[in-house]
């Protein structure tokens, strides 16, 4: 197994170890209003090292504002958000539009995430290339994902796909601790879906990241996620993703549609029919 | 010198040294689609000019004043509304212009030459001008150097960068207060109507050659460079305004490089 990413011995990777979690990221409390309008209400929950949490609600639910304020772009109106000492969070964008006046290669803008004072001598290494650790770092995540053939296109050139496994690549070379998705299934396909899920799975196993998903299909849920939380201003529900798909409250906010959760787990063969048979996705 | 006489030499001096300056921060300003904002603090510059008259201080330090005002409050502005609307800057540039232009008028006593403060006046350059080109060209300079990867980043996605652990919004703002500053100078230059021009004209053409940030903002500072050598002496050949025939010979370069084939 290649070792994606190098961690200082100081922070030697620990075994996952689902009894004995270091604590993340904390939301205690949280509640924020914009003018009048209440988006979150009371919302507390933790995410520990190794684990899985993925956050759904529909389309206003406030999951955006919640993974801002737990990003530390914007102050909520009432609550805390506590995080482990000097955590380092990897956060993968929905999205992101570069200017076709930036003339950036997809190496370049991967190699802008890398830490310019990582050593002082190097300063300008970041500038105009990289130091030899950096280069290693870089080019274990690019193999791991699959996206060298990429490396020299504008950044411009990618399509959606290819834009998600480098935001993601991106994300892992700032050596987190958590790891943040927003959206990640989002206009990729199927196939690209599972592949993508078996990789945070991989990636949660090998480096014990806690990872923290949002998506707003209501769905595919990734089954080896440990924890779903429910959004709709409030928390309306919370759990593994079998329990909270039998709640009430759940079928009572998302609709009838929403009985059932569809669990997407990977298997290695045919995994195009093991979807098949859980619940075709619908778009709302 | 043999052969150029001083005033020249000032005058080419101080182009070469606003081109330097106007480089980089005009790649971002190209980059970040902010162009109407560098637009904007240059008009409100000539409210600075009235401004200095009136208060008969020197013209240059009001206007360097002005505008550093003018430039905190449209980044605090943007800061709290989230605007950065193409009307709101519109609203400011042309207000303030407006203003400038009326305080200018009401002062009958002084015997000004707007012209001058609309479309420069490069052979009214002084050495103490080249003393502060020069102390804003550091400025610069270390701030670049110190800046440059987190610039970048923020170019790509504010939010990601602040995140990353930049300090987005100090960034931001000490690069609009160099704007500010390099506006200031550049009035003698180009004058108020055609600061932005320089800002622009060159990063445009840069990306042209260029495939890399690094590239882009070399070849901007070439072109810069080359723009202001070759307006001057245009400016001298033909007897035409020199902000004008210098924003013209930028122009012209860029029109050359637009049969080119642009690069990715």
């Amino acid at each position: 197994m290649i070792i994606l990413l190098s961690r200082s011995p100081t922070q030697s990777p620990q075994l996952y170890d689902p009894y004995k979690m270091t604590l993340l990221i904390e939301a205690n409390h949280i509640f924020h209003r914009f003018e009048d309008h209440e988006v979150l209400h009371d919302i507390s929950f933790r995410i520990h090292a190794g684990e899985i949490v993925t956050i759904i609600g529909p389309n206003g639910a406030g999951k955006s504002t919640l993974l801002k304020i737990l990003l530390g772009l914007i102050e909520p109106t009432a609550g805390q958000v506590g995080q482990k000492p000097r955590l380092r969070i990897g956060f993968m964008p929905q999205k992101i539009q570069v200017d076709p006046t930036f003339p950036l290669t997809v190496r370049r803008f991967l190699s802008l995430a890398l830490d310019p004072s990582y050593k002082n001598v190097k300063k300008w290494a970041g500038l105009f290339g990289f130091s030899a650790n950096h280069t290693t770092a870089l080019d274990q995540v690019v193999d791991e994902l699959n996206i060298r053939h990429l490396l020299h296109q504008p950044i411009q050139k990618v399509s959606g796909g290819e834009m998600q496994r480098i935001l993601l690549a991106r994300a892992l070379l700032r050596n987190p601790d958590l790891l943040v998705l927003d959206e990640p299934a989002q206009g990729v396909d199927v196939h690209g879906q599972a592949e993508l899920y078996h990789f945070i799975n991989e990636l949660r196993k090998r480096f014990n990241l806690g990872i923290l998903m949002v998506s707003h299909d209501l769905h595919i849920v990734m089954k080896s996620t440990d924890q779903v939380l429910c959004l709709n201003q409030h928390l309306c529900c919370s759990g593994t993703p079998q329990s909270v798909s039998q709640t009430p409250e759940f079928a009572a906010i998302f609709g009838d549609s929403a009985k059932e959760l569809a669990l997407y787990e990977h298997h290695h063969d045919n995994h195009e029919c093991e979807l098949a048979h859980g619940h075709i996705h619908i778009k709302e | 010198m043999y052969g150029i006489p001083d005033f020249l030499l000032f005058a080419l001096l101080g182009g070469l040294g606003i081109a330097l300056i106007a480089a980089p921060l005009g790649v971002f300003m190209v980059w970040q689609r902010q162009s109407y904002f560098g637009a904007t603090l240059a008009h409100s510059a000539l409210l600075g000019v009235s401004f200095g008259l009136f208060l008969q201080m020197d013209l240059t330090l009001s206007v360097i004043l002005v505008s550093l005002l003018i430039a905190l409050g449209i980044h605090q502005m943007q800061q709290r509304t989230q605007l950065s609307s193409d009307t709101l800057l519109g609203i400011l540039a042309h207000s303030s212009l407006a203003l400038g232009l009326a305080l200018l008028s009401l002062q009958n006593a002084v015997q000004i030459d707007i012209m001058g403060y609309l479309f420069g006046d490069i052979l009214s350059v002084t050495g103490s001008d080249l003393i502060l080109i020069a102390i804003v060209g550091l400025l610069t300079l270390l701030f670049y150097l110190k800046h440059w990867q987190d610039l970048l980043n923020i170019t790509l996605n504010p939010e990601l960068a602040q995140i990353e652990g930049i300090r987005v919004k100090s960034v931001q703002l000490n690069y609009v207060l160099l704007l500010a500053l390099m506006i200031a100078l550049s009035m003698k230059i180009v004058g108020v109507l055609l600061v932005t021009s320089l800002l622009i004209i060159p990063a445009a053409t840069a990306r042209r050659l260029a495939h890399s940030p690094e590239g882009m903002l070399g070849f901007s500072l070439l072109l810069g460079g080359l723009s202001v050598i070759s307006g001057l002496a245009a400016s001298m050949a033909w007897d035409i305004p020199t902000g004008p025939a210098i924003v013209l010979m930028a122009t012209a370069i860029f029109l050359i490089l637009l049969m080119k084939k642009a690069p990715n």
